[in-house]
């Protein structure tokens, strides 16, 4: 009896965390054989701080992935989506405002510095009215996706492969095939700009202060409600180790080149809110219930329709938020402005160890997918690596990473 | 060397890591005879019959099968089939598009250099279907057939296949009395025909309806192999348990209080069929501290009534709905638990549980507004208080996080309970709420439910067997075809009473002998 239940315990862990070790091994190995590979160019803190930088897009539409996918959804649009998004906020901001707002505000002309941006009032207006039209189209296109799949029930697949096709007319019609610019420098700042070395210690330190005490309180909880806790050096040494992490990475990566990336401390904040609301709200654990079961989650009295909604909108959000950045990121509106982006993001959820049938996955798991992708294509074009090479690498390493995950669940008859 | 016996187990024992399913199996199937094998869930019968069948090939099992004289080593389900052991699933593994003779020789099509001779195909169907009078039209399309006739065509191909030992599982899980009656019929012919049955039940009465030999299993043990004729129910229930059970219902005196619910002339066509009533002029009303069983032959109505009160089916509903005295309208689930109604759903694994998530997450699923606001899940309180309802109806559990997967059935079905203690109850639904699991879980739940009782909670049971309504409720309402053909008191009530009503053979509303307490 003893033996069954240590057995079927230590079974119970390796399977449920099986993937998440195998995921974190392969992202060192893979950074293990780049940095060989190029003798160490690729561990340079310059090299390491621009992978990150180029990750924050396809992780922002990941998150939302995530949670689409685990609702058992998919969204084949967002690629098109932030290329239009993408090509409205340069509209916005090459023609529409530069010729509208000087003569409506011709107060606001005057030059202006701040955080070493030279820009002039009427250019921070343009950009915050770029951005708030951004997010609200973005919303928008959610709601109509997201009503046309929960209440006209059109199946997720035809409605985003509908609005693969829609959005990318939209990013043509917009451009008329043109690179559109100039952009403002406060927008390119948001893609482009670096946070201050002084800056960077100050949010590390407010995030390791917040790591500790989320810890301790968990653990004063527990106690109260009398629940077995884990021995104090044990919680330490797991604070201490996302601790190091964080200081690995605002020493030696961002201040080591040029400081915290804009794009990547907003990826940051907008992860760790999803993450709460995924894990720590009852909309998040209404997600992955009716993913795993809906007809149970209906017969528990949760609107699912509601909650299916909600995910597309917050899918649009997120598109809304990395069409500013691939905005900033290219400072212009292009006719190819996230091509493909779809399939890498779905690509990073699978990866990152999100289950197309639904039901399970992890907005942190996706992140590290993403950082897998990103990882590759920067570590194969520093070894200058032909283009070709990096779609076929980028297709194996996506149905290796589908198969360990295969494999390590047949492990789980045991369990049976 | 042939002998009476087709088919002997000798010492065959089964281990998986840290756990011992089967120890010392023996026992000896009979030529010709349906041969009975009974025990609770976990007794060890799916893993003898995956040895069999040759899910767990040879060399994964110690001991010897020995079939017709030699060895039996089976490397493959395949192999298993060849030399003659054919099962007959539980869960029904047909092609629902496609039609029954395509079914029956899935892939085993007869060919003409490679292309489908279906002429031949048809014409051996046919034979099959005749030679051992199975009534069913061998161009059918499956999904037309309904469950009884589904079943008949997995028999069939089962039969098509040489089958020496025909292995049913739980056939009649899912079927009518009259379809019952059917396979029976059918099965006896078989016997006639020298076909050998084992058959896997929990329905006590047919093993004394149909088999010759009884084996009872009991923790990966056989008890004892007995003729049928030599025993009674009681005896084969205290083998299984272990224990001799004087009553299979737990005895409770309930005093009914005031009338909680009232249903006055429900009526609900069916969303498929726009024209047709499903639920047709339904009275009933049931008082705080009742237990209502809810009978009838399936598709009778029984559950699209049940479901219909908590919101989940029909689309058109005329009559009211009246609950402590309000008149309602419940058009979702979310409706109902706001007035008090709760569902434990007829098919726990579909519809009751997301299996795949830990007990913890199924248990709040239905009551996270209590630990939550908006923005933020307390999973502290959370744990705390599904920890307590856990104990308080003793699931058995190694951690709460564990899957629900990993839970035997009684205890699947105890949580489903459990996701509405947490809850405002005032009226509790049960349909089918033994169905699939053991004799021992089936009377905890039987305790709880009068547990409940007794605290006033109003129950609604909706069940296909019997012995189980006339075990437990305080009144019985009878459908037949949409309608409501009695509501009759437990002390009234025997099992051919029921039957008549259910049958339509006699309808309280026109000769004016109902006993309806209205």
């Amino acid at each position: 009896m003893f033996l069954k239940d240590i057995s079927k315990r230590s079974a119970r862990y390796i399977s449920v965390n099986i993937r998440y070790l195998a995921m974190i091994f392969a992202l060192i190995l893979i950074w293990a054989f780049f940095a060989v590979a190029t003798q160490g160019i690729f561990l340079k803190a310059q090299n390491l701080s621009n992978l990150f930088r180029q990750m924050t897009i396809i992780s922002f539409l990941a998150i939302g992935m995530v949670l689409v996918i685990v609702t058992g959804n998919i969204d084949l649009s967002v690629g098109s989506v932030v290329g239009f998004i993408s090509a409205i906020a340069a509209y916005l901001q090459a023609v529409t405002f530069s010729k509208y707002l000087p003569k409506m505000f011709p107060m606001l002309v005057g030059h202006v510095s701040i955080l070493g941006i030279e820009t002039t009032y009427v250019g921070l207006l343009s950009t915050g009215l770029t951005i708030v039209i951004a997010l609200l189209v973005g919303i928008l296109i959610g709601v109509i996706q997201g009503a046309s799949i929960a209440y006209l029930g059109i199946p997720a697949f035809v409605v985003t492969l509908g609005g693969m096709l829609i959005f990318r007319g939209g990013v043509l019609g917009i451009t008329q095939g043109k690179t559109v610019v100039p952009i403002e420098n406060s927008l390119v700042y948001i893609a482009q700009g670096y946070l201050s070395n002084l800056g960077g210690i100050i949010v590390a330190c407010i995030v390791i202060i917040a790591i500790f005490i989320i810890i301790l309180w968990n653990r004063k909880q527990k106690k109260s409600y009398g629940f077995d806790i884990n021995p104090i050096y044990k919680d330490l040494s797991i604070a201490g180790f996302f601790s190091l992490l964080v200081l690995f990475y605002v020493l030696y990566i961002a201040n080591g080149y040029r400081g915290i990336q804009n794009p990547v401390l907003l990826l940051a904040i907008v992860a760790i809110i999803f993450s709460y609301v995924s894990t720590n709200t009852r909309f998040g654990r209404y997600c992955y219930a009716l993913g795993g079961n809906k007809e149970a989650t209906k017969l528990s009295g949760v609107n699912i329709r509601w909650n299916i909604f909600i995910v597309f909108v917050l899918m649009g959000l997120l598109s809304g938020i990395a069409g500013i950045v691939l905005t900033g990121y290219v400072a212009a509106g292009t006719i190819g402005g996230g091509l493909n982006y779809e399939l890498s993001t779905i690509a990073a959820c699978v990866i990152g160890g999100t289950s197309l049938m639904g039901g399970e996955g992890r907005i942190s798991g996706a992140l590290v997918g993403s950082l897998i992708i990103a990882s590759l294509e920067n570590g194969m074009s520093v070894m200058n690596m032909d283009i070709f090479w990096q779609y076929i690498v980028k297709g194996l390493v996506l149905i290796l990473a589908v198969y360990i995950d295969v494999a390590s669940n047949r492990k789980s008859w045991i369990e049976k | 060397m042939s002998s009476e016996y087709i088919l002997k187990m000798d010492q065959v024992t089964k281990e998986f890591p840290g756990v011992r399913a089967l120890s010392n199996v023996s026992f000896k199937v009979k030529k010709g005879e349906i041969h009975g094998l009974c025990g609770e869930n976990g007794a060890g019968k799916s893993t003898l019959m995956k040895i069999l069948s040759g899910v767990y090939p040879h060399g994964e099992y110690q001991g010897t099968i020995t079939m017709d004289g030699s060895e039996l080593k089976n490397n493959s389900i395949h192999d298993a089939i060849d030399k003659g052991i054919a099962i007959v699933y539980q869960e029904l593994a047909l092609v629902p598009q496609m039609s029954v003779g395509e079914n029956i020789y899935l892939g085993r099509e007869p060919q003409n250099l490679g292309s489908i001779n279906w002429n031949r195909l048809y014409a051996n169907t046919s034979d099959i279907l005749k030679k051992y009078n199975l009534d069913i039209p061998f161009y059918a399309k499956v999904s037309s057939l309904g469950v009884g006739k589904q079943q008949m065509v997995e028999i069939a191909k089962a039969l098509s296949e040489d089958a020496k030992v025909l292995i049913l599982d739980e056939p009649t899980s899912a079927l009518t009395e009259t379809e019952v009656e059917t396979l029976m019929m059918i099965l006896r012919n078989l016997k006639k025909k020298g076909v050998t049955c084992i058959y896997i039940s929990h329905k006590l009465e047919e093993f004394f309806e149909i088999t010759d030999t009884i084996t009872v299993l009991r923790d990966g043990m056989v008890v004892d192999t007995v003729k049928t004729t030599n025993t009674n129910t009681e005896q084969v229930i205290a083998m299984m348990v272990g224990r001799k059970m004087t009553d299979r219902f737990p005895k409770a005196a309930r005093k009914p209080k005031n009338t909680i619910l009232e249903v006055k002339n429900l009526t609900v066509y069916d969303p498929d069929n726009p024209f047709k009533k499903k639920i047709d002029n339904v009275s009933f009303s049931i008082r705080e501290g009742e237990i209502l069983g809810i009978s009838g032959l399936m598709g009778s109505g029984r559950s699209e009534l049940v479901t219909t009160l908590f919101g989940e089916y029909g689309t058109k509903i005329s009559g009211d709905i009246i609950i402590d005295g309000k008149n309602v309208k419940i058009k979702s689930a979310r409706d109902a638990m706001r007035y008090g109604i709760n569902l434990v759903p007829e098919d726990r694994k579909k519809m009751g549980l997301v299996l795949m998530q830990s007990i913890l997450k199924n248990l709040s699923l239905p009551n996270i507004k209590q630990f939550s606001s908006i923005f933020h899940i307390d999973k502290h309180k959370e744990l705390h208080e599904c920890e307590k309802i856990s104990k308080s109806i003793s699931i058995k559990y190694s951690s709460l996080h564990d899957k629900t997967d990993s839970l035997s059935g009684g205890n699947q079905q105890k949580v489903v309970i459990a996701k509405w203690l947490l809850s405002l109850t005032k009226v509790l639904i049960l349909d089918e709420p033994t169905r699939g699991i053991d004799v021992g879980a089936k009377y905890e739940i039987y305790k709880l439910m009068n547990e409940l009782a007794d605290n006033g909670v109003a129950i609604i049971m909706v069940s296909s067997e019997l012995p189980e309504i006339l075990g437990m409720s305080d009144r019985i309402l009878i459908m037949c075809s949409g309608s409501c053909t009695g509501i009759i008191d437990r002390k009234e009530a025997t099992q051919e009473e029921i039957m008549t009503y259910a049958t339509g053979m006699k309808n309280y509303s026109n000769n004016g002998n109902h006993v309806n307490n209205i």
